[in-house]
């Protein structure tokens, strides 16, 4: 059992009681909700005639089925519509605050509420969406959570949970130039599994975590649930404390300084005991690329494609499944794999330090013929920054298209797809078969840098080759 | 034939069952995103599965006709990994499923699945082959799953089965539907919230 962790001490603050049979009431600080695993909870409340009970703590956006193009009402997807109108409604019905299109503050979810300073350290964290687990980047502890806990956390502001492990993944040394956020939390779902944190939070920590930017962090904590934890942290320092300093929903004045101390308090301690550790030297890291169907089957640039046959005997089947279905030939290298689509966003890398990084790679060049390549900012202050400092140009320059925000091509539930049989690279966090919304579509993630250098290519590419140039 | 949905104690299930082969099966492939652009669950029971079902025209195990009205599932490694849609526990749901046997389960179908009085119950990598090669070669089999003995057989055969105890005692109990619970904790909540400084300006 673990003792003295930054999870053990937010846990304690928030449990409300034990309930029969081993789990915990968990009191829930911060209720994130949006359009699409929203209706049908409150829905159930209102055939339950019940109330929303913190409604100050419960905070709405709309991201899943927006379109990136034309975002005028009504929207032209009719279902789209619906949804979003029904969401207006009972945000409206219940008292809850909405950051809706005309807001100037909607936008992915995970990218919107840190950015407002609605994320902060200590708190809980909950929302019907698996990537939930961003919000740990600030030493919360936020999980994703399906529609009926939707419910329970709209009536009564809590949960049933049960408490989960703790292993802390320690990463020394510090990334290479070229090698970024994405590389390395691949790297690690690559390593454990992407069933190894079942049962267990992760505790990123250590050097290499510890010089990441917010941003950085964010994407690591993001992608904790696709190696199976269901949250990841990273404890808060002064890093943390730099991006929250004057957010809107900061605390402010002597607050902050209170703020700060609590804050402290709640870190790691250093004898603190985990459940299991891993260690791990951040500076070996190459920038990794997934081949198959699962975010666990990446390899980094430099390696090539696996022999299903070559490995350990419960990986083959799904490695068999995952060449066939992505077309990809064993021991061929990754690096050279021709692509047809070019997408950079989501909630794991459309922030504005990635848009920066992939700009870098992307100025000066112009997009391979043939490619269709699109930038999706995560949210609208994503895109007001971004234009502010150029950022738009340099893409529109080189051939990218320039999107609204929104959650696109990442789960296409907007018109933004994948068709056909093409292959994509992508800065998401998923490559399940389908999931960008053609049912035989192909994607390989990759960090946006790694994106940007394919889209100019035409083909996976190292982008320490550009970097250099 | 059309069966109610899941209440109260859940402590047997009786019924066919049949195979879904593979790990990593994650929710996208169980309910791909475009039919999350609903409202209401009610019309997902249709679209499990849709495009593995597509891909296979009419041979996936979701349309054979030995398959209709069996109502337990038996499936391998990480079922259900990926999204937090309930949606996909719901199109399961709303098929006719009301059981699920597996090697594992991703943590938050798990939970959802849970929450909608689905069982989703494990048993080892051997075990769960013996079980899906029983199944196959008779899809016509009944099955019966003890909760209490946590076990599921038939005439001849019978398999343990794990189950976490917190998870047991809600199914055993009929208090897998969290929400009367929760409520039921108003005094204690408050304490809560007057103990929580980021709700408090931080005073303490």
């Amino acid at each position: 059992m673990s003792s003295g962790t930054l999870y053990d001490k937010v846990w304690n603050f928030h449990q409300v009681k034990e309930l029969p049979g081993g789990s915990t009431q968990l009191f829930v600080g911060l209720h994130l909700i949006h359009e699409v695993t929203s209706p049908q909870a409150f829905s159930a409340l209102n055939e339950k005639n019940l109330d929303v009970k913190f409604p100050n703590l419960t905070v709405a956006t709309v991201d899943h089925i927006v379109p990136t193009i034309n975002q005028q009402r009504p929207f032209s997807d009719p279902l789209a519509e619906e949804m979003l109108t029904t969401l207006e409604k009972n945000c409206k019905s219940h008292g809850i605050k909405f950051h809706g299109i005309g807001s100037n503050s909607q936008g992915v979810v995970h990218v919107m509420a840190p950015e407002l300073g609605l994320t902060q350290p200590g708190m809980t964290v909950a929302c019907g969406d698996s990537h939930t687990s961003t919000h740990g980047a600030f030493g919360a502890i936020a999980f994703g959570i399906g529609t009926s806990q939707v419910r329970d956390v709209l009536a009564s502001q809590s949960l049933a949970m049960k408490k989960l492990k703790v292993r802390r993944i320690w990463v020394d040394g510090s990334l290479q130039k070229g090698v970024y956020a994405k590389d390395l939390i691949l790297h690690i779902i690559r390593l454990l599994g992407v069933k190894g944190g079942v049962g267990f939070a992760y505790e990123f920590a250590g050097p290499a975590i510890e010089k990441l930017s917010m941003e950085g962090r964010m994407t690591i904590c993001n992608m904790a649930i696709e190696g199976g934890a269901r949250c990841g942290y990273i404890n808060p320092d002064e890093t943390t404390f730099k991006y929250l300093k004057g957010k809107e929903y900061s605390p402010k004045g002597q607050e902050w300084d209170k703020a700060i101390n609590w804050w402290k308090s709640i870190v790691t301690d250093s004898e603190a005991k985990f459940d299991d550790e891993i260690q791990l030297d951040g500076s070996s890291i190459e920038p990794t690329v997934t081949w198959g169907i699962t975010p666990g089957q990446g390899i980094s640039i430099k390696e090539k494609i696996p022999n299903p046959e070559m490995l350990p005997k419960n990986e083959q089947q799904i490695a068999k499944d995952a060449c066939k279905y992505m077309n990809l030939e064993p021991d061929k290298p990754i690096e050279g794999t021709s692509i047809d689509v070019c997408f950079i966003g989501s909630c794991t890398n459309g922030r504005l330090s990635d848009l920066q990084e992939a700009s870098k790679i992307v100025q000066g060049h112009r997009v391979a013929t043939g490619i269709r390549a699109f930038v999706v900012p995560g949210s609208q202050k994503v895109a007001k920054e971004a234009k502010q400092k150029g950022i738009d140009k340099i893409f529109l320059t080189a051939g990218f298209e320039w999107r609204e925000p929104g959650c696109s091509m990442c789960l296409a539930m907007n018109s933004d797809k994948l068709e056909g049989r093409q292959i994509s690279a992508s800065s998401s966090n998923r490559n399940f078969k389908g999931r960008q919304g053609s049912a035989n579509g192909r994607t390989l993630l990759m960090s946006p840098a790694m994106v940007a250098a394919a889209a100019i290519n035409g083909k996976v590419t190292d982008v320490r080759k550009l970097l250099q140039e | 034939m059309k069966q109610e949905f899941p209440k109260g104690e859940i402590k047997a299930i009786r019924g066919r069952s049949f195979v879904i082969k593979g790990n990593d099966i994650d929710t996208d492939r169980i309910i791909p995103a475009r039919f999350l652009k609903c409202v209401s669950f009610s019309a997902l029971g249709e679209q499990v599965f849709a495009d593995d079902r597509k891909e296979l025209k009419g041979n996936h195990p979701f349309d054979l006709d030995q398959n209709k009205g069996a109502n337990i599932l038996v499936v391998n490694d990480n079922f259900g990994c990926g999204s937090s849609r309930e949606h996909a526990p719901q199109a399961l749901m709303r098929w006719g499923i009301r059981l699920i046997v597996g090697e594992s389960f991703a943590e938050i179908f798990f939970g959802n699945c849970l929450a909608l009085g689905i069982p989703c119950i494990t048993s080892s990598k051997q075990e769960i082959n013996k079980l899906q090669n029983l199944v196959n070669q008779n899809p016509t089999q009944i099955w019966d799953f003890n909760l209490k003995e946590l076990s599921i057989s038939n005439e001849k055969e019978s398999f343990k089965l794990n189950l976490e105890e917190g998870a047991y005692k809600m199914l055993y109990s009929g208090k897998w539907d969290a929400t009367s619970q929760l409520l039921d904790e108003e005094e204690r909540i408050k304490d809560t919230v007057n103990n929580l400084p980021y709700l408090n300006s931080f005073k303490s």
